[in-house]
């Protein structure tokens, strides 16, 4: 469910979701960003200002309207199943943090 | 020599009066002089520079060149460049040398042009005033106090302050229109799709736009025609038979009929920015245009409808610099999970993760139709909006932006009020339309006004004649910042 609450503004009717300061952490971790306490704190100022921004959607229906992705609605090309690219490993891997026998090092995921 | 538009340019190298390597030498001495002020270059390389005006004078000398041999251009750092540092404004990228030409960036090789650097930008494309730079803010060359707008800072101030003739831009929201309304320049954002997105570092695949930057509506055209054009790398490029758009310059703008929204004359446009774009439609009537009343009811919603779509597909698509191929990586971190993000947390800006974070928060189980799925419906009916509008008129005009320039931190502190300045750009974004902004005057405080030109789909030809006829009759886009020469 969304937690909602509503309430007039500027003779809008606007719907102001409470963000919390979970929301934020569980977001950021889904974003992989990793975020202190007080990172946290301000960001959930901002990101309440910005969601009071947002929340004016809310005041407009929008039954039956199809949703838009593409602004000529174009439909993606296939392109035939070929090779097209030479190898360019080295060149792609020169800009690569940490390699090793061409391959792209990480810390071990697998104990 | 330097400070002439494309077109003199080119009739100057045809006719032998400079070298490409003459030219290129003398505008990059004045970047040299210039850029600590402004802040509008990240990179400059004199001797790849003037290695590529060498080859464009060789090739005249063997009589191939065409039209912009030899010509320099300004590329913004979004742009994948061969060889060269390509930051997009972030520490995430701060030591990337890209491996491949972006296809705006072959067009312009192919095209004999030299590249004269790369400009400064909001990180990531993200902002409205070129403040988000992880290499520090550009300042406007009209007043260094004030911000040149973003996030094509750089190409537009560089272009204003004469230190390249022309520059690439790209316009997510009006990055291109913005920050050319704010500097004094000319800026054109072609109809989605025009010009191929392939090597140009992502943010919001279904709005990002590349386009010229210039000081006349005639040096867009010409860049217009090198840009533009299919590319089956990108699978949005739209294919199409390629055009002049240079063609209908000469063209009366006589029975014109102008489409005027009501909703861009309302509160919140300041009172200068309102009379410079009125004295300009006064002039299009002058020269035989009509006006026509139209409404663009749903505007207002283009900004919160933006703040859902941009965020959403932003954080997708950076979702990519991970620190593992590419980009920025932690120096500590103790397993796989916590390198992503303390590498993600170092490497990007605050307004990059703010985005990202809602991008991640509207995309998630149990928002993803509250926000994204009607933020798309509204996508629709905004684009509807223009459509219905079309019906009345050719072109619809307005301003650019709500004010001229802003201070250096007025706004940074607060993202709302910085979203809002792009008020009147956004909604063009959203339906995939054309726009441009040319120069039409000042405010009191002497800072420059741009007017908004937007044109129905493709009819970039049409819009590009329109702008051009206006410059015949004035000379805003001749004015030139205090002390620059």
């Amino acid at each position: 469910m969304i937690p909602y609450t509503a309430f007039f503004f500027n003779g809008f009717f606007t719907l102001i979701m409470a963000l919390k300061l979970d929301d934020v952490r569980r977001v950021a971790h889904l974003a992989r960003i990793a975020v202190d306490d007080a990172e946290a704190e301000a960001a959930l100022v901002q990101l309440t200002r910005v969601f009071g921004l947002i929340e004016q959607m809310q005041a407009v229906d929008v039954a039956g309207i199809e949703p838009m992705s593409h602004a000529q609605d174009m439909v993606l090309r296939l392109r035939p199943d070929v090779v097209t690219e030479g190898d360019q490993r080295a060149l792609f891997q020169a800009v690569a943090p940490e390699i090793e026998g061409g391959l792209y090092l990480v810390p071990k995921v697998i104990e | 020599m330097s400070n002439h538009t494309l077109k003199e340019l080119s009739a100057q190298l045809a006719a032998g009066a400079c070298s490409s390597v003459e030219l290129a030498q003398d505008l990059l001495n004045k970047i040299n002089k210039l850029n600590k002020d402004l802040g509008c270059f990240i990179t400059v390389d004199e001797q790849r520079t003037l290695a590529q005006a060498g080859a464009a004078d060789a090739q005249r000398a063997a009589g191939r060149a065409s039209l912009l041999t030899g010509v320099p251009i300004a590329h913004k750092d979004i742009f994948c460049t061969r060889g060269w540092l390509t930051t997009c404004g972030s520490r995430m990228l701060a030591n990337f040398v890209a491996p491949y030409d972006a296809h705006v960036v072959e067009r312009c090789n192919a095209a004999g042009m030299v590249t004269l650097g790369k400009t400064n930008m909001d990180e990531f494309a993200m902002g409205s005033s070129n403040e988000t730079s992880y290499f520090g803010p550009v300042r406007n060359p009209w007043q260094h106090a004030a911000v040149p707008g973003g996030s094509s800072g750089g190409s537009a101030a560089a272009v204003a302050a004469r230190l390249v003739p022309a520059a690439t831009g790209t316009d997510t929201g009006g990055s291109i229109r913005q920050p050319a309304a704010l500097t004094g320049i000319c800026g054109l954002k072609p109809t989605y799709g025009l010009v191929s997105r392939y090597g140009m570092i992502a943010f919001a695949s279904s709005l990002d736009q590349a386009g010229p930057m210039a000081r006349s509506a005639e040096d867009l055209a010409l860049l217009l025609n090198v840009m533009a054009g299919h590319d089956a790398r990108d699978s949005t490029s739209l294919q199409r038979p390629a055009e002049d758009y240079g063609r209908d310059l000469a063209r009366p703008v006589a029975g014109l009929r102008i489409g005027l929204p009501k909703e861009f004359f309302s509160s919140g446009l300041a009172p200068d920015v309102q009379r410079a774009v009125e004295s300009a439609i006064t002039e299009y009537k002058k020269l035989g245009a009509t006006i026509v009343e139209v409404s663009l009811p749903n505007m207002e919603l283009s900004v919160p409808v933006y703040y859902v779509l941009a965020p959403a597909e932003a954080s997708s698509n950076l979702s990519r610099f991970d620190g593992v191929r590419y980009g920025h990586r932690a120096s500590e971190y103790s397993d796989l999970l916590e390198m992503y993000k303390r590498s993600r947390a170092e490497g990007f800006g605050d307004e990059v993760k703010r985005r990202i974070l809602i991008g991640t928060y509207v995309l998630s189980h149990g928002y993803y139709d509250a926000y994204y799925i009607r933020a798309q419906k509204l996508r629709r009916v905004i684009a509807q909006d223009f459509t219905a509008a079309f019906s009345k008129c050719d072109v619809i005009m307005g301003p650019t932006t709500p004010t001229t320039a802003f201070k250096l931190g007025e706004k940074s502190a607060d993202p709302v009020q910085m979203y809002l300045s792009d008020i009147y750009t956004i909604a063009v974004n959203l339906a995939g339309l054309p726009g441009l902004s040319i120069p039409c005057g000042f405010d009191g405080g002497g800072l420059p006004v741009g007017l908004q030109i937007i044109g129905n789909y493709f009819d970039e030809a049409r819009m590009l004649n329109v702008a051009h006829q206006y410059q015949l009759t004035t000379d805003w886009h001749q004015r030139k910042p205090p002390g620059i020469s």
